[in-house]
C-alpha cells in the first residue's frame, strides 16, 4: 500500500473539513462499489471559489484526497476548478495504487457536480 | 513508538524456542532426510519427531501427516487430489461461501474445468447448516470441504456433525483447519474428517510450511510428480528447517493450550466489552456464534475499516480489515456479505486477532486510542449525526 507521508498527513490532519453554513453550492457524490461518499460545500463569489469545506466517509486515501482537493480549489476561478482531475489530486499526494484511483474521483466529481448551476 | 500486534490470523511472531530449534538444521543437521548415511538419518530423525508433534496436536497418527508448503498447498492437495483421483465417481463438490480463498479459488478453478460446485449459504452468524450439507449430497458428490474456523469472523463450523453426514454418505470430507489448529481442541480420532489443512506460521512457527492430515486409506492424486517423498503424497526434498519449527510450535501449542487459549479469550472479551462501553454504534460480527478465542470482528458505523486500520497503525497498533480496500480490490469481504452485511457495513469492519503473547496492556492501549479514532472519522462522515 505504502501511502506517502503527505497523504497520511492529509488523512490524519485534514484541512478544510466540516460544513460551510453560508455555502451557495453543495454536492454529494458516492462510489456505489466501495461505499465511499463525499459531500462538498462551496462559497462562490462571482467567478471564484472563495471558501470550501468537505466531509467524507471512506478510506484514508478518500479522506486525504478530499481534503487536498478542497483546499486546492479555494481561490480558483470556476474554469480552473472544473479542470481539476483525479490524476492531478493523486499525483500531488504522491500517487495512488490503481485500485485506489476511484477514491480521488470523488473529489473531482464533487467539484464539477457542485458547480453545475454556475455558468 | 510502541508497536502492538493484533493481527495473528494473518501471521504470528515465531516463538524464540521455535527458531532456536530450527537453527541446527541450517548447519550441523543439514542432511537430506532421504539419504541413508548419518547426515541424512539425523535429518530424518528430526523430521520424524516433528511429525509426531504435529500429529499429537490434532490426535492423529504421524503416518497421516504430510508436510508441504503451507495452508494454501494443503487445501489445493486435498481438493484437487481427491477430485482428480475420484472423478470417475462424479464431478460434484460441496463447499461454503465463506471459505478461505485457497479453497474458494480452487473450487472456482475446478468449476471452470467442468466440475459442479454447490456453494452453501451460511447463517447471519456465519454458520453452515449441516442439514444443507445433507440435502446437497448427490450420487456424484466426491468431496465436501468446509472450514473448521473462519479467518475473518472466527466462527467455528459444525464439522463434527458434517463429518458424520459425510461418513454416512461415503463422501470424502476435507476441513481447512488453518485457523483452528492450536486455538481450539481438534481431535481427529473423533472427528470424521478425512483431510485437514494446517499452517505453521499461524501458531508461532515459520512461514512456508504446513501440513495436510490425510486419514489412513484415503486415495488422492499428488499435485507434484517427483521422488515420492512424504509417502508419495508430496514430492520434493522436505523443508527440514521449517518442519522442525512447525513441530516445535505444535509441541508448544499443545503444552500451553489450556492457559494460552484461556488467556486469549480473556483478552478478546476484555477488548470487546471495553470497546462496546466506550464507542457507540459498534457491533461484534457473529457475536453469538461459537467463535475462536482470539478473533473479534467489529463493525464501526460511519467509519471505514481501512481508515480505522491506517489510523491504528499510525498509533502503533496492527490490525486488519475484511474490507477489500486494503487488499487492492474494491469488493467487500465475501465472508461479511455472506453473513448478510451490506457493502457499506462490510467496509466498516475491523478484525482483531490476538495471540498468546499479547498482554492486558496491549488491549488497554487499544481501548485508549480507538474511541478517539472512531470519533474523528465519524466527525468527517457526511452521514454521521452526533447523538
Amino acid at each position: 500500500m505504502a501511502y506517502s507521508s503527505k497523504l497520511l498527513d492529509y488523512f490524519e490532519n485534514p484541512r478544510c473539513a466540516g460544513e460551510l453554513p453560508d455555502a451557495n453550492a453543495v454536492a454529494e457524490v458516492s462510489n456505489p462499489i466501495c461505499g465511499d461518499a463525499m459531500k462538498l460545500w462551496l462559497k462562490v463569489d462571482g467567478n471564484r471559489i472563495v471558501d470550501a469545506r468537505f466531509k467524507t466517509q471512506g478510506c484514508s486515501a478518500a479522506i486525504a484526497t478530499s481534503s487536498y482537493a478542497t483546499e486546492m480549489i479555494i481561490g480558483m476561478d470556476l474554469m480552473q476548478a472544473r479542470a481539476v482531475t483525479k490524476e492531478q489530486i493523486a499525483d500531488a499526494l504522491g500517487g495512488l495504487p490503481a485500485s485506489k484511483m476511484h477514491c480521488s474521483v470523488l473529489a473531482a466529481d464533487a467539484i464539477r457536480a457542485a458547480l453545475k448551476g454556475f455558468a | 513508538m510502541k508497536r502492538i500486534y493484533l493481527d495473528s490470523n494473518a501471521t504470528t511472531p515465531m516463538r524464540p524456542e521455535v527458531w532456536a530449534a530450527m537453527l541446527p538444521t541450517f548447519n550441523e543437521n543439514f542432511g537430506n532426510p532421504s539419504s541413508i548415511h548419518w547426515f541424512g538419518q539425523q535429518a530424518k530423525a528430526l523430521l520424524d519427531s516433528a511429525r509426531q508433534e504435529v500429529a499429537r496436536l490434532i490426535h492423529a497418527e504421524s503416518s497421516e501427516i504430510v508436510f508441504l508448503g503451507g495452508g494454501t498447498e494443503a487445501d489445493n492437495l486435498a481438493i484437487r487430489g481427491i477430485a482428480e483421483a475420484h472423478k470417475a465417481k462424479g464431478r460434484h463438490i460441496i463447499t461454503s461461501k465463506i471459505e478461505h480463498h485457497a479453497v474458494l479459488h480452487t473450487c472456482k478453478d475446478l468449476e471452470k474445468q467442468g466440475w459442479e460446485i454447490t456453494w452453501l449459504n451460511v447463517s447471519r452468524d456465519g454458520l453452515v447448516d449441516p442439514e444443507d450439507v445433507q440435502k446437497a449430497i448427490r450420487t456424484d458428490t466426491v468431496l465436501i470441504t468446509i472450514m473448521h474456523a473462519n479467518n475473518e469472523i472466527g466462527t467455528i463450523e459444525p464439522i463434527e456433525e458434517i463429518g458424520r453426514i459425510a461418513e454416512q454418505a461415503d463422501v470424502y470430507f476435507h476441513s481447512d483447519g488453518v485457523q483452528s489448529t492450536g486455538k481450539i481442541p481438534v481431535d481427529l480420532k473423533k472427528l470424521k474428517v478425512d483431510l485437514y489443512s494446517m499452517s505453521a506460521h499461524k501458531i508461532h512457527g515459520p512461514k512456508g510450511v504446513g501440513a495436510l492430515f490425510i486419514r489412513k486409506g484415503t486415495i488422492l492424486k499428488p499435485l507434484l510428480t517427483g521422488g515420492g517423498h512424504e509417502r508419495n503424497r508430496r514430492s520434493g526434498t522436505e523443508n527440514v528447517a521449517g518442519i522442525v519449527g512447525f513441530g516445535h510450535a505444535a509441541k508448544m501449542a499443545r503444552e500451553g493450550f489450556d492457559s494460552e487459549t484461556a488467556h486469549m479469550r480473556e483478552l478478546r472479551d476484555r477488548l470487546e466489552a471495553g470497546l462496546k462501553a466506550r464507542i457507540a454504534s459498534i457491533h461484534v460480527n457473529a457475536e453469538t456464534a461459537p467463535r475462536l478465542p482470539n478473533t473479534s470482528n467489529i463493525m464501526v458505523d460511519f467509519a471505514e475499516g481501512e481508515g480505522l486500520v491506517i489510523s491504528l497503525d499510525l498509533k502503533g497498533v496492527a490490525v486488519s480489515t475484511g474490507s477489500a480496500c486494503s487488499s487492492g480490490s474494491l469488493e467487500p469481504s465475501h465472508v461479511l456479505t455472506a453473513i448478510g452485511k451490506t457493502p457499506d457495513e462490510a467496509h466498516g469492519s475491523l478484525r482483531f486477532s490476538l495471540n498468546a503473547m499479547n498482554t492486558v496492556e496491549d488491549v488497554d492501549y487499544v481501548l485508549g486510542v480507538l474511541p478517539g479514532i472512531a470519533d474523528r472519522l465519524r466527525e468527517l462522515s457526511p452521514f454521521y449525526k452526533r447523538a
